[in-house]
């Protein structure tokens, strides 16, 4: 690059902002029409060919696939569960007509047609809105394409967070983007659906961590170390429905799965470690240093017994099968409670994609149910499955090869 | 808005980058689902409506009586048009009306003297709280989501087709100061 400019110039946004970022120009251009007498401070002009910061990184909306699965997980999330109030294509294909065209345009750092907090919408902080339908749509839409799960032995399913008719996962890096986009979703929601639920989570605050570290869960694990990652082989197979109507498509499971942290506190390290079968410091399982270490399930200790307890999470997890393998993408969340011991419920919304639930996600989740030592500190508490479509083309909106077909 | 022509150029060159190149950006802002599908078709292609579109047309949800119909006018001639009047299936009458302060300091819409007026090259705002295509007795509700088809005339008697989208939107209750008030009351407010 030729000498740095002292100035947020038109040329270099044009130059590099606009193009190098990947699209993320537009929330750049519109806070650098404010402020085009501003010089550049050192950081920023240091920063002009690193990543853009983190509220105006945008996620395309439109492409083969819906944004929100392969994308790596942004810092905050809210799902909200609708149920459509005259369940039929017209309606679902207005509702989603509406919706989509907010996030596509709210995605860029542009305001939703008739967005009457425009202000809010500059900063699109990596915003994507994830669209699903339940099972009862499906059967409509596309018969025998998605089934509810089986009931599992250790559930305790409160139906205050049960099966809708529609899941939005609405994600975002920053948390009034994600008011805002939230609301103007359901604003344009009024007249066509019901909200049953909203199910916030968070991760780690945005840019505070490397890419692709694992979360760390509230009871402090690490969380989600053995997931497929986007430049896998077999990333495709395990996540993107390859037939019709759903090509291109997922299918999502969302959990609510509460943590018993008042008893959990009871638990030295030594027996949280034991529970899952994994390190609390570095992840790793108990057979080896690092977290992605190949745990050794043979390994015995001094006294002869397993170094990783074969009713371990990790051990009744794992399966040889690599067709039992799923995208995790979870949030932790926290809602007060002062019913509760701790003054709050506590947990993990447990949200994973998958190609086919029955072959990916039943049978492990069978197994847990059947025995996990974790079962004594979590309680499945909500529980939803839906299909996810396949992402929309620019000027079509998601859903609609369904809807219309 | 100042700097419109700047905010498109940046935005267009943002969607090139998101889209890989795709064309889909041409000179409009707002292509995306709802937008494309409300793109407006000329009749002629001698005539004023042939160089006028609309970017983003939308229409507030109603029950029934009146409800405001709103968009960006685009003129890409070298000539000034005029919307002289507006009609729909959905509606027994239309009136183009502005918004203005009246004696008491309130804001109140009225029919506007000689139409909205598209200077060449440039852009008439359509929405709430400002000018826009009001809708009267309505024929039948207006729901979240649908397509509405709005015919305008020009100046030169040619029309343009428009399909606005309709959305929910609690804002654009000015009073009606028209020839006969009495029996149209506030627009109506469905959410």
């Amino acid at each position: 690059m030729s000498a740095p400019e002292p100035r947020w110039g038109r040329r270099r946004l044009l130059q590099t902002g606009a193009v190098a970022l990947g699209g993320a120009g537009t929330g750049w251009s519109a806070a650098a029409l404010g402020l085009s007498d501003r010089r550049a401070t050192p950081s920023e002009q240091a920063g002009a060919t690193s990543a853009p910061p983190t509220l105006s990184r945008t996620v395309a909306f439109h492409g083969p696939h819906q944004a929100g699965i392969a994308t790596p997980p942004q810092a905050y999330v809210a799902v909200l569960g609708m149920d459509l109030l005259e369940p039929g294509r017209d309606s679902l294909g207005r509702l989603m007509r509406l919706l989509s065209d907010d996030i596509a345009r709210l995605s860029r750092g542009l305001p939703a047609l008739a967005d009457t907090e425009a202000e809010l919408a500059v900063a699109p902080a990596s915003l994507t809105a994830t669209f699903g339908f339940g099972p009862r749509l499906m059967e409509l839409l596309a018969p025998g394409t998605l089934a509810p799960l089986p009931a599992f032995s250790t559930d305790r399913l409160d139906e205050a967070w049960g099966q809708t008719d529609v899941a939005v996962q609405i994600c975002a890096d920053d948390p009034i983007t994600l008011a805002h986009a939230r609301r103007m979703l359901l604003k344009d929601s009024v007249g066509l659906a019901r909200l049953v639920w909203v199910q916030e989570g968070f991760r780690r605050a945005a840019g505070t961590e490397p890419d692709g570290t694992t979360m760390r869960n509230l009871m402090g694990q690490v969380d989600g170390t053995v997931n497929p990652a986007e430049a896998d082989s077999t990333f495709g197979g395990l996540v993107w429905s390859d037939s019709e109507p759903m090509r291109g498509g997922s299918f999502m499971i969302l959990r609510r799965i509460r943590m018993l942290l008042e008893t959990w506190d009871a638990v030295d390290r030594s027996g949280r470690e034991a529970v899952v079968g994994r390190r609390l410091d570095t992840g790793a399982p108990l057979t080896g240093t690092r977290e992605h270490d190949v745990p050794d399930l043979e390994a015995t200790n001094d006294f002869d017994l397993p170094v990783i307890d074969p009713a371990s999470h990790m051990a009744r997890a794992r399966s040889d099968d690599p067709q039992q393998q799923f995208l995790r993408r979870g949030y932790n969340y926290v809602v007060p409670d002062p019913s509760r011991p701790t003054g709050e419920d506590s947990g993990l919304l447990f949200v994973a994609f998958a190609a086919d639930i029955d072959k990916q996600f039943v049978p492990v989740q069978e197994r847990l149910a059947e025995l996990d030592r974790l079962n004594e500190w979590v309680t499945t508490i909500g529980s939803a499955v839906y299909a996810v479509p396949p992402g929309a083309a620019d000027g079509e909106y998601v859903g609609q090869g369904l809807v219309e077909s | 808005m100042k700097n419109s022509r700047m905010t498109s150029l940046l935005a267009a060159v943002a969607l090139t980058a998101l889209l890989g190149g795709l064309s889909a950006c041409g000179e409009d802002t707002s292509s995306t689902s709802a937008a494309d599908e409300s793109t407006a078709s000329a009749t002629t292609s001698s005539t004023q409506s042939a160089v006028l579109s609309i970017e983003d047309p939308w229409i507030k949800v109603a029950e029934d009586g009146m409800t405001g119909a709103f968009g960006k006018l685009v003129n890409s001639g070298d000539e000034d048009i005029v919307v002289t009047a507006a009609s729909s299936e959905v509606a027994s009458m239309m009136e183009l009306h502005e918004t203005t302060m009246n004696a008491d300091g309130e804001m109140a819409m009225s029919p506007i003297e000689g139409g909205f007026v598209i200077p060449a090259g440039g852009t008439h705002v359509l929405e709430p709280g400002a000018d826009h295509l009001m809708v009267m007795g309505l024929t039948r509700p207006i729901a979240a989501g649908e397509s509405v088809v709005i015919t305008l005339t020009l100046e030169d008697g040619s029309t343009l087709e428009v399909t606005a989208i309709g959305k929910n939107y609690a804002g654009a209750n000015e009073e009606y100061v028209g020839d006969d008030s009495s029996d149209m009351g506030e627009m109506s407010d469905h959410s």
